[in-house]
């Protein structure tokens, strides 16, 4: 059964949830009309503020997400949520639990949550996150927040996606800690200490604060917010710092330029994501490949250099 | 000291003081075949560790530290543990004859299950409790309810156990004032209310409340009880709902016992001295297929809990040591295959139950992986009791199979497993850390499915589901809930909310929430609104005003 | 390459018994579905509104409480009004046979009772499943 883009692109912009859902659907999955339709979702000129939500697991990122939420449907605002959770490297397989905790919002027709599986995407998104969020803003969905999958690793794709990024870390967790050092900090436009009513969120704001500053962020205290999400404390602050952020950065016009390029820059990000899934099979099939496997981080990146290496210097 | 002088310490000391006070049941016990059942086997008899130091320390006797052989110096050979069939369904006049039947046929204990909406703190009208009034127990939304379920059931006589925990506090306000007015004087009101929050957001979900003031409502009915209601249990620490969710043997012991760490020590933070409510927690556990370690168990469990209460919290009144049980069947080991066989599995059960020294049971009837149990069903529960009780000889002594080489391995086993995970308990920072990490919860799905999927493959076997199977098998009668059951009570709460007077309902309502407020005891208010006939629902949507909701957070 | 199968599993209703559910939904996960699970106390709007926004292929509803005559058909009418024709829903928990016909009668295809095997709920959904879609090959 082929959809007619036409009437799909219809169902979007009379907000049907049905056509909405099969529009996401057809993109992910790559269904047949998938290309005709993304090119109408790209023709869409967007105005929706795509926040991104990332951090470690058990930050309660998704907590975060609901209390946000909630604090635009008071202003009546209709929120679009994209969750992104982790598939099973065996099985292929997911299970997509961020809705378990976005229960404020369940059958509220004006907020649409779509779950996704990573597919082995290692960005810390699914592979359609854009255009899902792109479609959902085409619906009249506005904010669109963007969750990560939060597994600890560096989650840099969605910075290329969301407007702002906002970076949820908790006291007491090592993860934490391990991201301020390792960099990561970059990836995050504010930083949300969530669960502040924990002991040890003071040495956590301290930490962040210093880390910024060191970083060359004299500024650093309208980035850096405190929450606790489960009760919405701290949300309303952090909706006005997003604002805050958005509107002090740049112009219009920079916003726009820097909006399409990073649309561009999704599009050749999912080109070369088909095209090195393609390369990488047939380095497998290539006999080049190390036959032996591993289970770590730095075993991965061994065999992701030699494929590397094997793709500079592969004949055509 | 020889052996047999502590033998005689115990037979001079506690042991004849109780028998001063209370007989046993009989003059003597014998075997069908005539021979003596003497009142103990210890190692003297069995030759298992003579050493009586390591003995007294480790098994010791019935009624003294560590109890791994009983809390009571005479055990069933006193008084037989509290027959007591969980039961209700649809309206309180309903449950109120079942409660009667069960009474005539000789159950020695009433218990109470509610349905859904009323364990969430929901009136029968509330839009999510369509569909769910008096499916899994009897719907009570007012005192006018309460009054009809205790109809003609001597409260001063029969003591009452009710499954009730996030709204605990209404539904024994309701029991006091029924009580109340019949002349019955609170003081003389023996039972037990769950009460055990912390397992709800672990396995069994029906919580209303965030941890903290659900807390607090728990430490608010110790403080009251207390001075007001001190024969009544105040809680009983369940570990049977975290073994229907899939843990095993060990895990049970270790969260439950953990539980009550998290509780004695909320409840010594609010003021209370540990040996003024100890005495009054009560524990609740499964019990499952696996004879031996099912004994062994319960064993375990009460020398952990000795420990606990005695070295850790300081208590000094030996009745604060003791752990005092409840045991249900196991209702996840019931197959709605061969629904006949599940007498089978009921009767090792309360075997094991038995053998493990549980102070009341009850037992699951053969059809509940079907649907409610029909009255024939309940009574056949029954009837396995008593034919244990006066038939098998295994209540005619004490700890009968103490000193058997499996049972004192399993019961050091199980000890020193379940010791570990309190240790990690600890170490994440105690019982609502742990939940709010989502560690318990992993614990146990972790093992539920490990069970799942060996029943699957068929490495763990069950008969008549994965091997003896029967093709064609016809489904017996169960019992069928009144379909006008829902609107009845919805009616009958419109007209209790026309009649009573509604400003003395407000004012309670606002004293609830004043107290609610500024962190006074909430028992006096609720007791005072419950007494103008406010509903359970009114009462709870005052609570979760001030308190907030708490939303399940952890996934898989 | 096909594409994943996709399941929401749900309880509707006030029943806390989850154990069944979150079995289903693991086995199914490492079957190769993609699973999304929304837990405890949800609302039949709540459930129609998840599965046709996630656009999922089946769903899966579980009540151990009894009162799945009442909640069961309750979800199937508001999916099909939300737009979702083909999700193809099936139900578990303690129900009596008695009340299938009804139930299946009311488009609730499938009911899997106390000690079904994996392998019969993962026969009728690879038997069920659309045609581009696929469980782990």
């Amino acid at each position: 059964m082929q959809p007619d883009p036409e009437m799909l692109v219809r169902g979007i912009r009379d907000r049907n949830q049905q056509a909405v859902a099969r529009a996401i659907s057809i993109i992910a999955d790559r269904r047949p009309g998938w290309e005709s339709l993304l090119d109408a979702v790209g023709k869409e000129p967007r105005t929706a503020t795509f926040i991104g939500i990332t951090g470690a697991p058990g930050s309660g990122k998704s907590t975060l997400a609901d209390a946000i939420t909630s604090f635009y449907r008071a202003g009546n605002r209709r929120v679009g949520i994209v969750a992104v959770d982790p598939s099973s490297p065996f099985s292929g397989g997911a299970i997509l639990g961020d809705r378990l905790r976005m229960q404020d919002h369940a059958g509220d027709p004006d907020v649409f949550i779509r779950s996704m599986a990573s597919r082995g995407r290692l960005g810390g998104l699914a592979p359609a996150t854009a255009e899902t969020a792109a479609i959902l803003a085409m619906a009249g969905y506005d904010p669109v927040i963007i969750e990560t999958v939060g597994v600890g690793q560096s989650e840099v794709d969605v910075m290329s996606v969301a407007d702002v990024v906002l970076m949820v870390l908790v006291p007491g967790n090592g993860d934490s800690i391990q991201a301020l050092k390792a960099g990561v900090m970059e990836i995050g436009d504010l930083f949300v200490l969530n669960q502040a009513d924990r002991p040890g969120s003071d040495r956590l704001l301290a930490e962040v604060n210093a880390a910024l500053r060191l970083s060359g962020d004299e500024d650093c205290l309208s980035r850096v917010f405190q929450t606790v999400a489960t009760e919405g404390r701290g949300v309303p602050e952090v909706a006005t710092g997003i604002d805050a952020f958005l509107g002090s950065l740049q112009s219009d016009a920079e916003k726009a330029a820097s909006r399409r390029e990073r649309q561009f820059l999704r599009l050749v990000n999912l080109a070369v994501h088909d095209m090195t899934d393609e390369a990488f099979e047939a380095y497998r099939k290539s006999g080049c490949a190390p036959t032996e496997g591993g289970t770590s981080w730095s075993e991965a990146v061994r065999v992701a250099t030699g494929f590397l290496d094997w793709l500079r210097t592969r004949p055509n | 000291m020889s052996f047999d002088e502590i033998d005689q310490k115990w037979v001079q000391g506690s042991l004849a003081k109780t028998l001063a006070k209370a007989p046993e049941r009989q003059p003597a016990f014998t075997t069908p075949s005539g021979s003596e059942i003497r009142r103990l086997y210890t190692p003297a008899d069995s030759r298992v560790g003579t050493d009586p130091v390591q003995y007294s320390e480790r098994i010791g006797f019935p009624g003294t530290f560590p109890f791994t052989r009983g809390v009571q110096p005479t055990m069933y050979r006193g008084r037989l543990w509290t027959m007591r069939q969980y039961a209700g369904f649809g309206t309180a006049k309903e449950s109120n004859r079942r409660y009667r039947y069960l009474l005539e046929q000789g159950q020695t204990g009433l218990s109470v299950a509610f349905d859904l909406p009323t364990q969430i703190g929901m009136d029968s009208d509330s839009p999510m409790a369509a569909g769910e009034v008096g499916k899994v127990g009897v719907a009570i939304d007012t005192l006018a309810d309460m009054e009809i379920l205790f109809d003609e059931i001597p409260l001063d006589r029969v003591t009452t156990s009710m499954t009730i925990n996030a709204p605990a506090m209404v539904l024994l306000a309701m029991y006091i004032a029924v009580a109340g007015k019949r002349g019955i004087p609170a003081s003389e009101l023996g039972g037990t209310i769950q009460n055990d929050i912390l397992k709800e957001y672990i396995a069994r979900g029906t919580y209303i409340f965030p941890p903290r003031p659900s807390m607090r409502l728990i430490t608010d009915i110790f403080g009251y009880c207390t001075g007001n209601v001190p024969k009544w249990n105040t809680i009983s620490i369940s570990g049977y709902h975290l073994r229907e969710a899939g843990c095993t043997a060990v895990q049970e012991v270790a969260f439950t016992l953990a539980d009550g760490i998290a509780y004695v020590e909320a409840a010594i933070k609010a003021g209370l001295d540990v040996d003024d409510f100890a005495s009054r927690l009560s524990f609740f556990f499964n019990v499952h297929n696996n004879f031996i370690e099912e004994v062994a168990k319960f064993r375990a469990a009460r020398r952990i809990w000795a420990g606990i209460m005695r070295d850790r919290f300081g208590a000094k009144n030996p009745k604060s040591w003791m752990l005092r049980f409840h045991t249900q069947t196991a209702g996840s080991t019931l197959t709605a295959q061969q629904p006949e066989n599940n007498a089978i599995r009921v009767a090792i059960q309360t075997l094991a139950a038995v053998a493990g020294g549980t102070q009341s049971l009850h037992t699951n009837s053969r059809d509940e992986a079907l649907g409610l149990p029909t009255e024939d069903s309940v009574r056949l529960a029954l009837r396995t009791q008593q034919i244990v009780a006066y038939e098998s000889g295994v209540a005619d002594t004490i700890d009968p199979f103490g000193g058997s080489w499996a049972i004192e391995a399993e019961t050091d086993r199980i000890e020193s497993e379940a010791l570990e995970y309190i240790g990690e308990v600890d170490r994440l920072g105690g019982m609502i850390a742990a939940i709010e990490a989502g560690f318990v919860q992993k614990q146990i799905q972790d093992s539920a499915f490990r069970a799942g999927r060996e029943i699957d493959d068929g490495t763990r076997r069950i008969v008549g589901v994965n091997c003896f199977q029967m093709e064609n098998e016809v489904e017996p009668e169960i019992l069928q809930i009144n379909p006008e059951t829902e609107a009845c009570q919805v009616a009958s709460l419109e007209a209790i909310r026309k009649a009573r007077d509604n400003d003395a309902v407000a004012a309670a309502l606002a004293a609830v929430k004043d107290a609610a407020v500024s962190g006074a005891n909430l028992f006096p208010p609720v007791l005072q609104a419950v007494s103008a006939y406010a509903s359970l629902g009114e009462i709870c949507n005052v609570m979760r005003d001030v308190f907030g909701e708490y939303r399940e957070e952890v996934v898989l | 390459m096909k594409r994943r199968i996709r399941i929401l599993i749900a309880k509707p209703g006030l029943d806390g018994h989850d154990r069944g559910a979150k079995f289903v939904a693991r086995s199914l996960r490492d079957a190769g579905a993609e699973i999304i699970y929304t837990g405890i106390r949800q609302t039949p709007e709540a459930i129609a509104a998840a599965a046709v926004q996630e656009d999922v292929d089946f769903l899966g509803l579980s009540c151990l409480s009894g009162a799945h005559n009442r909640l069961f058909p309750e979800v199937v009418k508001l999916v099909r009004e939300l737009g979702g024709q083909d999700i193809v829903v099936f139900g578990g928990g303690v129900i009596p046979k008695r009340d299938w016909p009804g139930l299946n009668e009311a488009g609730i295809r499938f009911i899997f009772g106390p000690g079904t095997p994996m392998s019969d709920v993962i026969a009728v959904i690879r038997e069920n499943a659309p045609a581009d879609a696929e469980l782990a090959p």
